[in-house]
């Protein structure tokens, strides 16, 4: 039986007209900005399922442009945001697509630069607010954004793992989580752990040899 | 600290405390956070409600989709040129509920309470009651505590969630956290509370979930307008003393099973019932 806070019942605090089509949308633009360089001039949002038959009338096009402008879910300028990105001159596309995932509520967001190539991030928008983040770039992934999580990407030798977390553990930082996986000599891990991150945790990891690429995100609010 | 209604009672009983007090003790304790806190948490909850619920009241508050609005500030005209069936209070609360409905429908910041599809009902209801017998903020802030500790078992046990147990999930919960919570508001017994609770759920039980276009407006709305009825006629039929035969857990568990043999077409996805009506469909091909 899952247990329930007061505030699970009495919220969230949030802007309608529903949780998963824009609390959630709003949280899943939000983590993919969080994730990706936020240099970006250009959005395209390729939008699965649910999300590709109802994204106008739910808002969940406004939600998912306040998350990458970086507001958070109980913002009173969602309604706002497309405006908001034309003014701040980003371009802004979406695109209904079958994504071939299993969650109807499912997009994949690119952000475009003018100096390196197209980043993406896909997730899912699963329920009261709730997301899963299942592909950074790429990486296949699965994590939810409620906990401070580090995401690393390194080429596989032994000791990597211990070499990770032992800088946690100097930080005194306890992991909550832990999932690796590899492809060819190219290992991902995510990690949640109980603490914020901290600039210098990320650097830290960042100096050592094996590590191809890493980014730390902080949960972000319901 | 309790999972089931008749543990909550318990608790109030050998202890000698409101549900709310019981509810306070358990989130400081499990959330690990100070009265303070919970209370500025709780305060910040019900800002937002007394908001949504008067914020279309005196404009028309149109939704995103355009397919709905304006029907709080009607309601609201109507109430105050008197002199209607149902009178002054109910038709204050049908105002504020469709008021906070509306707000939610054109991306406005409401309160999920349980859900956002329910979420005109308990605001509403705290607010009329507080208004009508000119109770206190602090009154309100217990109203919603208990609430709270009502909402929390029917989640537990059977669910809120539309889209598994159809809208008598949704403002049917509404309802009944609303009537206890307004028992408990006007210093009725934790058993009265419980039978109000109760008679909201079955009040509605079965209650489809079927909106037009599977956007959260029509009948959604409407139907927030019915629950805070349904929340204030329940609590009166509570203090007035009247027994709920079957006891609330088994109630909630009806609703639960109830939810759980409804087929899928009535269950949120627009497949049935008023969004499958020709008129449905039509606004669906329009709107989406």
């Amino acid at each position: 039986m899952k247990d329930y806070g007061i505030f699970d019942i009495l919220g969230p605090v949030m802007i309608g007209p529903s949780s998963s089509h824009t609390a959630g949308a709003t949280r899943l633009g939000k983590m993919a900005r969080e994730i990706a360089d936020n240099t970006f001039y250009k959005v395209t949002f390729y939008l699965h399922g649910s999300f590709a038959k109802t994204y106008k009338g739910h808002g969940t096009d406004r939600a998912l442009v306040a998350g990458i402008l970086g507001m958070e879910p109980s913002d009173e300028r969602i309604r706002d945001s497309l405006n908001i990105a034309k003014e701040k001159g980003i371009q802004i596309e979406f695109i209904e697509k079958d994504l071939g995932y299993e969650h109807p509520n499912t997009v994949k967001i690119v952000f475009s630069y003018y100096d390196k190539e197209d980043y993406y991030i896909v997730g899912s928008s699963i329920g009261g607010g709730n997301i899963l983040i299942t592909d950074v770039n790429g990486n296949k992934v699965e994590f939810s954004g409620n906990y401070p999580t580090i995401l690393i990407r390194y080429i596989d030798q032994k000791g990597s793992i211990s070499r990770i977390s032992s800088i946690l553990a100097k930080e005194d930082i306890n992991i909550a989580t832990m999932k690796v996986s590899r492809e060819g000599k190219i290992a991902t891990m995510i990690m949640e752990i109980d603490n914020p991150i901290k600039d210098n945790i990320i650097n830290n990891i960042a100096n050592l040899d094996e590590i191809i690429y890493i980014t730390g995100i902080n949960p972000i609010g319901r | 600290m309790f999972n089931k209604g008749s543990e909550l009672l318990n608790l109030c009983k050998t202890r000698n405390k409101k549900i709310w007090e019981i509810v306070v003790e358990k989130e400081i304790d499990n959330a690990q956070i100070s009265y303070e806190e919970l209370m500025n948490n709780m305060n910040s909850v019900l800002d937002t409600m007394i908001n949504s619920a008067n914020a279309a009241l005196d404009k028309g508050v149109i939704s995103i989709s355009g397919l709905s609005g304006g029907d709080a500030k009607k309601m609201e005209d109507y109430k105050n040129k008197g002199n209607t069936i149902s009178g002054q209070l109910i038709n204050s609360a049908m105002a504020k509920a469709l008021s906070t409905s509306e707000v939610n429908a054109s991306m406005g910041k409401i309160v999920a309470a349980p859900t956002a599809g329910a979420s005109g009902i308990l605001p509403s209801a705290i607010i009329s009651v507080k208004e009508k017998f000119n109770l206190s903020h602090e009154d309100m802030i217990h109203g919603l505590f208990t609430a709270a500790g009502i909402g929390e078992i029917i989640a537990k046990n059977a669910t809120i969630s539309g889209a598994e147990g159809g809208c008598q999930a949704e403002c049917g919960t509404a309802s009944s956290m609303a009537a206890a919570a307004i028992v408990e508001m006007l210093g009725g017994s934790v058993e009265a509370s419980f039978n109000g609770a109760s008679f909201a759920l079955l009040n509605i039980m079965g209650l489809i979930c079927d909106p037009i276009a599977g956007l959260v407006e029509f009948p959604c709305a409407l139907r927030n307008a019915s629950g805070v009825v349904n929340a204030m006629i329940s609590a009166d039929l509570a203090l007035a003393g009247i027994d709920s035969i079957v006891p609330f857990d088994e109630v909630v568990d009806a609703m639960y099973k109830v939810g759980k043999s409804m087929p899928e077409s009535l269950r949120e996805t627009a497949l049935g019932g008023i969004a499958a009506t020709p008129t449905g469909e039509k606004l669906k091909r329009r709107i989406l």
